[in-house]
Parts: structure tokens; sequence; C-alpha cells
């Protein structure tokens, strides 16, 4: 092997023994109390995977986006908010590493995000815009003599922002700028005022801990990402999103139809030779399935491609339509595979005491169209289809 | 060709501020060019200058400024 490839098997068999030894033993627990997968976070920390991503000249790992795109499927497998707590911190690790300009202060605190291995969040929604990521409404303040700027920003949701150890959060570029003329910004906790909003109890997804909060901020400029966020977004933000993002929901998605399976599995040892319509219901669940995993499947092999070989294509409208399509696609398939596990299930899938029970599987599975929410971008879509080519 | 371009941004582009007071190279997002404008000039453009872009210019980067626009034009043989 290469050493790439011993790095990626690495990370991906270190995430599957995390996922079925530490976060699936509690996956229930931390849905029941909305609580944040400590355990979980911790491991990944004791193996380095929270600097999976940082270039080995910057002492990380230097894994690839197919290793990552592996472990957040496998620790979705066991428990949803884990996958998407580890998705969410690798998608603000890798606008970090690619868009840092070489040389910059972001070269130092990603070495420090491997040596402390620190928890980032992202601060990307904002009240009055919603899931509209191209536009802000607050604005980095015209910096003082020493070089600091401020920022206040109305956050509605912040995942594991009570647990992070530093925050990506989008805002103007001035307080002049248009909407659309943003930068990121990363934050230590240190130099935030978290004034949280209200609690987080809400459907799914609820070991992500991802309350609204007042954010506010002071800062030294070079903590501003030198790339403007409009190319950030593009080239990174967006389609390491919906790639990581879709990987885990594909995870929560098979171990539901893993479930369904042992369910009729089981069924047909009581009763061996006798018909069994769950077992058909099964046969068109794996054809669910499929779809699903060879949508998110080409997406990430595009996504590879694209950005180690022809990297300004990821900013073509062709482009972004393919990746905007994966996250719809992606999001709608998969509650839909949960949805059907449950009807081969039966009321032994419904009930959450249960090795059948897929509850937490098509609740988790139903954040997927709210995250960026889908009518918003099916809008972006219709107007690039309007003038895109080759689609 | 640039009055062109102008005549159709100040039609679509939506702009904060009137096209005219902007330089050739002046940054039309940061003039408030929004994404779904962007696209409405797109169309306006091949339309007006009866060509099509391809893909590979259909980015945000390419209608930036009028300057960017005039090369694009320029590429797909409208005469300068
Ligand atoms: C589990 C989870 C974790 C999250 N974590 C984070 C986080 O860490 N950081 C962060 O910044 N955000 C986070 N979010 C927020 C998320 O990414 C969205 O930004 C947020 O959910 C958008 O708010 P909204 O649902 O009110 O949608 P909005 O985008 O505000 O839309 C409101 C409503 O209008 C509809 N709508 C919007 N645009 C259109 C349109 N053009 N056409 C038709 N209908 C439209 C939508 O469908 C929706 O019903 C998280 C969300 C979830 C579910």
């Amino acid at each position: 092997m290469t050493i790439t490839a011993e790095v990626d098997a690495a990370v991906v068999g270190s995430a599957r023994r995390i996922a079925d030894e530490v976060a699936a033993p509690v996956a229930e627990e931390v849905d029941r109390e909305a609580r944040f997968p400590a355990e979980a976070v911790a491991a990944l920390r004791e193996e380095r995977a929270l600097s999976a991503l940082v270039p080995v000249e910057l002492g990380g790992a230097g894994a690839s986006l197919d290793a990552v795109a592996g472990a957040c499927f496998e620790l979705g497998r066991r428990c949803g908010a884990s996958g998407m707590v580890f998705a969410m911190h690798q998608i603000q690790v890798a606008c970090m590493v690619n868009h840092r300009g070489e040389g910059s202060w972001f070269d130092d605190y990603l070495r420090e995000v491997v040596a402390e291995q620190r928890l980032i969040a992202s601060i990307t929604s904002e009240v009055g815009t919603g899931g509209d990521m191209g536009k802000s409404i607050a604005a980095v303040s015209e910096p003082d003599a020493a070089g600091t700027a401020s920022f206040e920003k109305q956050a509605p949701t912040v995942s594991y922002g009570p647990h992070a150890d530093a925050f990506l959060t989008t805002v103007r570029r001035a307080p002049d700028a248009e909407p659309g003329d943003q930068v990121a910004v990363l934050t230590r906790r240190e130099q935030m005022e978290m004034d949280q909003q209200g609690t987080w109890d809400p459907l799914g997804m609820r070991g992500t801990c991802s309350p609204g909060f007042v954010a506010k901020a002071t800062f030294p400029v070079e903590q501003i990402v030198p790339e403007r966020f409009s190319t950030i977004s593009a080239e990174t933000m967006t389609p390491v999103s919906h790639v990581l993002w879709s990987q885990v929901w594909l995870g929560i998605a098979t171990d539901a139809f893993d479930r369904a399976r042992a369910f009729v599995k089981a069924a047909a040892k009581r009763k061996p030779g006798e018909p069994l319509p769950a077992a058909i219901r099964l046969s068109e669940l794996m054809s669910q399935l499929s779809l699903l995993r060879a949508e998110v499947g080409l997406a990430l092999r595009e996504y590879c491609e694209l950005h180690a070989n022809d990297r300004a294509r990821l900013s073509e409208m062709a482009t972004i339509l393919r990746f905007n399509n994966l996250k719809i696609a992606a999001s709608e398939q998969a509650p839909t595979v949960c949805q059907e596990a449950l009807g081969v299930c039966g009321i032994v899938g419904y009930k959450n005491d249960t090795p059948f029970s897929v509850g937490r599987h098509l609740r988790d599975s139903m954040s997927a169209r709210l995250m960026v929410a889908n009518e918003r971008i099916h809008a972006t879509d219709a107007s690039l289809l309007l003038i895109a080519k080759e689609v | 060709m640039k009055e062109q371009i102008r005549e159709v941004i100040r039609e679509h582009g939506r702009l904060a501020v009137d096209v005219d007071t902007l330089a050739d190279d002046a940054d039309l997002y940061q003039a408030g060019m929004t994404s779904h404008a962007s696209v409405n000039v797109m169309i306006a453009l091949e339309d007006s200058f009866d060509i099509e872009f391809l893909d590979s210019m259909l980015k945000r980067s390419v209608f930036e400024s009028v300057d960017s626009i005039a090369a694009a034009l320029t590429e797909v043989g409208v005469p300068a």
C-alpha cells in the first residue's frame, strides 16, 4: 500500500471501531436525552481523527476526503448525531485547508488543530436570511489601529455550539459591504461571547445539540480566511457539505436496511419454507438503498476527481447543479429507505426498544431536507438550469 | 461591445448602484449583483449577442466585471 492508502485505511478503520464500540452502545441514550455524543468525540480525538484532513506538512494525517467520507458513513451507521458532528467539523477543516493561502495565520491554527484536536463548529445560517448561505446580515467591523475587529451574529442553529472549541462564521466583509460580499472568520471560544437562545429539543439529530446563539466575537483580522467566501463556498463548503452529509444519511439508511434484513431473517428462521411477504419488501428496499448508494458514491468520486485534477470546474454552474442535486436526492431518498424499513419491520420497528427499532433512523434522516431547505436549493437549481448546458 | 454589456447589466443586474458609476474592472457582485441576477445577466447576454457560453465559462468569476464578461464574449467569437 502507498502511504496515503495506509493513512486512509487507518482513518476508516478507527472510525468503524469507534462507531461499533463507542458510539453504538450509547446511541439510544444520546438520542433520548438529546445529549452530545461526548464519548465518540473523545475517542475520535484520541485517534487524532479531528485533524485527518490537515496536510502532512502541517502535522496532520493528510487523509483523503474519500477516507473521511468513509468515516462519516461508518459513524452515521451507528449514531447519526455522531456522524453529523464529525462531518460538520471536517467541512470546517477542509475550508481552512483549501483556502488558507499558504503561510497565513491558518497554517499555525491548523497545527494547533492537530496538536490539541480542536473541535470546530459552523455559524453560516442567520436569523433573517435563514438557510441562504450566500448572504449575511452581520458584518466585520472596521478594524481598529491594532488590527482588531469584531462581529455580532444572530445564529438560529449552531450544532455542538456548547461543546466546540472554535467557530467558523460567515459575515459581510465590512459594515458597508453588500449581503453577498462575505468572508469566513475562525474564532476561538475564548474570543467569543456565546449567548444561548432557547433550547434544543428537536425531532431528530438530537445529539448534535444545535440551539440558537447570539455570537459575539473580537479577533485579529488575520483570522479572516484569506480567500473570499464565494470561492470557499463554491469550491469547498457547499460540495463537501453535500458529499459528507449524504454519507451520514447513507449510513443511517444502511443501518435501517440492516435492521429490516435482520428482522426478515429472524422471521424466516421461525417458519422455514413458509412464504414471507416481508422478504419481498426487503428486496424492494434493497433497490431503494442502492439508488441512494449510487448517487452518494458517484458524487464523492466526482468531487475527489475534480478537486485533485480540475479544481476550476468546481465553480461551474453545471457542477454546482450536480452537487446541489446530490443533496436534494440523498435527503429525500434516505428517509424513504428508513420509512420502508419501518414497513418491513412493522410494530417491532416502530417500538423504540427492540433490535429492529428504526424510529431514530427515520427521525434523524428527516433533518436532511432542512439542512439548507430543499425548496431553497430547488429555487437555485431552477435558475441555474436555465443557463447551464451539460448537466 | 462594452456599452452593450452595460446595457444588459443595467436591465438585469439589479445592482445597488448605477452601472455607469462603475469602472470596467469593478466587481459587480460587490456592487450588489446576486447569483440569481447574474443568471439573468447571462441569459440576456446570450440573447443580446446571439451566442452561447460554454459550461466552462458559466461561473461566478467570468461574470464578475464588464471586462471579464467582454473577455468571455471575445472567446465565443464576438468581435471587440
Ligand atoms: C440538524 C441540523 C443541524 C444544523 N446545524 C447548523 C449549524 O451547525 N450551523 C448553521 O449555521 N446552521 C445549522 N443548521 C441550519 C440549517 O442548515 C438551515 O440553515 C436552517 O435549518 C434553515 O432554516 P429554515 O428551516 O427556517 O429555512 P429557511 O431557509 O429560512 O427557509 C424557511 C422556509 O422557507 C422555505 N423556502 C426557503 N427558500 C425557498 C424558496 N426559494 N422557495 C420555496 N420555499 C423556500 C423553506 O423550505 C422553509 O420551509 C442545522 C440544521 C439542522 C436541521
